[in-house]
């Protein structure tokens, strides 16, 4: 872990209790999840007792405590999307990878997570492949799309 | 960057401003909320610049990127001025086409032109789409006239001009006369009076006091805080300026989603440029307010959208709900006095002050003022952002401004208020929308969350669906609330899943009033309605569950089965080549066979299928 990247989030939160989330969110969004170590430093420099910064780590959904694929999947579970069938959806993503929702594959590849609503509600059913959204999603459009990295991934290798 | 130091100032900059924006002989308008940008409305931009610097438009016409207009199901969405001309589903490769032909000749591309699918005419004005037409849009016509990236924008078109007039006035107390007179009410779900929790809050003891805008929008199916927030985030600061000069704030907070990075991203760059213009920091446009807002992105959880849990997350803490016997207009934020308000309250407040208390309270019912935004989802053919005023019929959201069902389909109930809210069958659908109305017809008007629902769509699967998301959100700090959900869920599994028996209804009906009664907070309390509202008016769907062990609607997959119509079937075996279970076999140009051992009912074979062969029974 890069000390440097981690004082950047920390710098002008020191001795700042209140400050817990936001510093958790910034370290979520540059290492990708909350380690062990992280929390500690965390912990030290806001002045907040360990079990609470590991409380709250555990307690928001925007938290990993393990690290992330290279790729992530996040699939939206909203009511606008369930009604057009985004379960079917969620279970071809987690069958196709062979994963629980929350894992991540073996090979570090993708992370399959699922989002209470996305605000998206119009496109449903909706998921987002590393920040794009793809819209009016079906368990065929899913598993061609999930094919499609993988076949660029072999073609970066090449 | 120059800082406005007094009204005049700000009257000054918004003239001129408003006088460069007249040179122009047309207005392209392109919307980039989070619905276009998701059918690609970005690129559609980059190429509609790219086109206009090559042919030296742009001195003449002015591009305009926008936040949502809320009919996100034609995105992109492009409108130009004058001539309200309405083009939709813009692609990049059209680009060329609308700036020779439309803009330099005066032609209508016919292609992009919207078409009506309820009549099949195309229609080529915006404000003639039925959609469009049948609405009332106070707050959402703003995020059309605004780049919400620039608050010249926001000025230009009389932004900011409230406040000057509230801090003209120098009299607080009118203020919070002024919105209690408008009959606002909070947009977020509960419906509390706005102007009674002004005044609460600024009769509350202490110098220190805060606001706060709440835009956790957590209800699934609801966005139109996060349109307004991303479309028009100058709209909102200025309400919680208004706000804080009512009350005696000198700070505020916006704790936001952060499942919504475009208005995240939107709002801290709203509170650089009024902190730059003097807008946000110590004496206001030379007024004796200091006031200023701070980001905070909320961390995902349900729950914190409860205005205790919200307080004790921007305190850094875990979103857990206290009893509210001591209300946080007194006791909130680190036990200081807090006003809080959802996003469209905040956003509707400077409209008030600009035109009147007496403007605001001639739209709406008796007991429900003003207008509403509703996201208008599900199966129904116009999907997006509905603002319509209070007391409109459902019946006219549905069916007018919606069109009504898809693909042939037929609307058979609507759900309103996200998981606190309840369905409503279509006998009910000429009841007035408003917050009292819907809330004794079992549902509730909520945040604005409206999804349609058809003949497949299935009851027992969307209280199922409500309880497994209030079961995951729980916070878990009270038992009724931990443990009732839990033994509801598994009930209504069982009765989805053919294991239920005829007494657990009454048992399931037991539970919910036990929940809603012992529950914390308010999360708790509405838990059951989903349940509730779908046993009352659709208890024979339960009924067939549990007696026939039957789906009426064809969704509950342990009570289904897919089957190859052999008369249909060619045998050109797609629907085997796509399936990922193995379950379906057969010989070519014969029909083929589906195993219902192996079948998962995933419905990938039924969309492969060309024929139409494959049924579900």
């Amino acid at each position: 872990m890069s000390s440097n990247l981690l004082e950047t989030v920390l710098e002008g939160r020191r001795s700042q209790p209140q400050q817990l989330i936001e510093v958790l969110q910034d370290v979520q969004r540059s290492f990708g999840y909350i380690s062990q170590e992280a929390m500690e430093t965390v912990s030290n420099e806001l002045g907040v007792p360990l079990i609470e910064v590991s409380r709250v780590a555990h307690f928001y959904k925007a938290f990993s405590l393990e690290p992330r694929g290279r790729h992530m999947l996040t699939v939206c579970m909203g009511t606008a999307c369930h009604v057009r069938g985004s379960d079917l959806i969620l279970e071809e993503a987690l069958r196709e990878l062979d994963i629980h929702a929350g894992e991540t594959t073996s090979d570090g590849e993708f992370t399959v997570e699922s989002v209470n609503c996305l605000g998206a509600c119009a496109l449903g059913p909706v998921v987002v492949l590393d920040g794009t959204y793809y819209d009016h999603m079906s368990p065929r459009k899913l598993k061609e799309l999930i094919e499609s990295v993988r076949k660029a991934e072999k073609g970066d290798e090449n | 960057m120059f800082k406005l130091k007094h009204i005049d100032d700000l009257e000054a900059l918004s003239s001129r401003l408003r006088q460069k924006r007249e040179e122009f002989m047309a207005v392209i308008t392109m919307c980039a909320g989070t619905g276009c940008q998701a059918s690609g409305a970005r690129v559609v931009v980059d190429a509609l610049d790219k086109e206009m610097r090559e042919k030296g438009l742009l001195k003449k016409v002015r591009l305009l990127v926008t936040g949502c207009h809320g009919f996100c199901e034609q995105g992109p969405i492009m409108v130009i001025e004058p001539g309200n001309l309405f083009y939709c589903h813009v692609r990049p490769e059209d680009i060329n086409e609308i700036v020779s032909e439309t803009i330099q000749e005066g032609n209508i591309v016919e292609r992009l032109l919207y078409t009506d699918p309820v009549s099949g005419e195309k229609i080529s004005t915006e404000r003639d789409i039925p959609f469009y037409r049948n609405q009332q849009r106070i707050l959402l016509t703003q995020n059309k006239i605004v780049d919400p990236r620039s608050i010249e924008d926001y000025i230009a078109t009389g932004g900011y001009l409230s406040l000057a007039k509230v801090l003209a006035q120098n009299t607080p107390e009118a203020v919070v006369v002024e919105i209690t007179a408008s009959g606002l009410r909070g947009r977020g779900g509960g419906g509390f009076p706005t102007g009674r929790k002004w005044s609460l809050c600024r009769a509350a003891s202490g110098d220190e006091k805060y606001v706060i805008c709440n835009a956790d929008e957590g209800d699934p199916g609801a966005y139109m805080d996060r349109s307004v927030l991303e479309g028009n985030p100058h709209l909102v600061l200025e309400g919680m300026l208004i706000g804080a000069w009512a009350i005696g704030a000198q700070q505020g907070y916006v704790y936001v989603r952060n499942e919504y990075p475009l208005a995240v991203e939107h709002i801290r760059l709203a509170v650089k440029q009024a902190r730059q213009l003097g807008l946000l920091g110590d004496n206001i446009l030379g007024s004796e307010l200091c006031f200023d807002v701070e980001i905070a992105r909320g961390g995902g959880a349900f729950v914190c959208g409860e205005s205790t849990a919200l307080m004790a997350s921007l305190e850094g803490k875990v979103g857990e709900p206290r009893p509210k016997d001591v209300h946080t207009v007194e006791d909130g934020l680190w036990h200081k006095p807090t006003c809080l308000n959802n996003v469209e309250t905040w956003a509707n407040v400077p409209l008030i002050i600009k035109n009147g208390a007496d403007w605001y309270a001639a739209q709406g019912t008796e007991g429900s003022k003003g207008t509403k935004i509703f996201a208008l989802t599900g199966k129904v053919k116009n999907t997006g952002l509905v603002e319509v005023p209070f007391g409109t019929p459902l019946r006219t959201i549905i069916y007018d401004i919606g069109g009504g069902a898809p693909d042939g389909g037929e609307v058979k109930a609507v759900q309103t208020g996200g998981p606190s809210g309840g369905c409503l069958p279509v006998d009910k659908f000429d009841l007035p929308v408003d917050f009292d109305t819907l809330a004794e017809a079992g549902s509730m008007v909520g945040s604005g969350g409206m999804v349609v629902m058809d003949q497949r769509t299935c009851m027992v699967d969307v209280a199922k669906y409500f309880l497994t998301f209030l079961q995951d959100e729980s916070c878990g700090k009270c038992v009724p609330c931990r443990i009732g959900i839990d033994r509801m869920l598994e009930i209504v599994t069982d009765i989805s899943e053919g294991r239920g028996r005829p007494e657990q209804l009454e048992l399931l009906e037991d539970l919910a009033e036990t929940v809603c009664e012992t529950s914390l907070c308010a999360l708790g309390k509405t838990a059951p309605n989903p349940v509730l509202s779908t046993l009352r008016y659709f208890r024979d769907e339960y009924e067939a569950h549990i007696e026939d062990k039957r789906c009426p609607a064809g969704v509950c997959r342990e009570l289904i089965e897919y089957v190859i119509d052999a008369q249909k079937c060619k045998g050109c075996g797609s629907c085997a080549e796509t399936c990922s279970h193995g379950a379906i076999k057969g010989e070519e140009k014969q029909p083929y066979m589906i195993d219902p051992q192996l079948c998962r009912r995933c419905g990938m074979c039924i969309d492969v299928c060309k024929l139409e062969a494959i049924k579900v029974a």
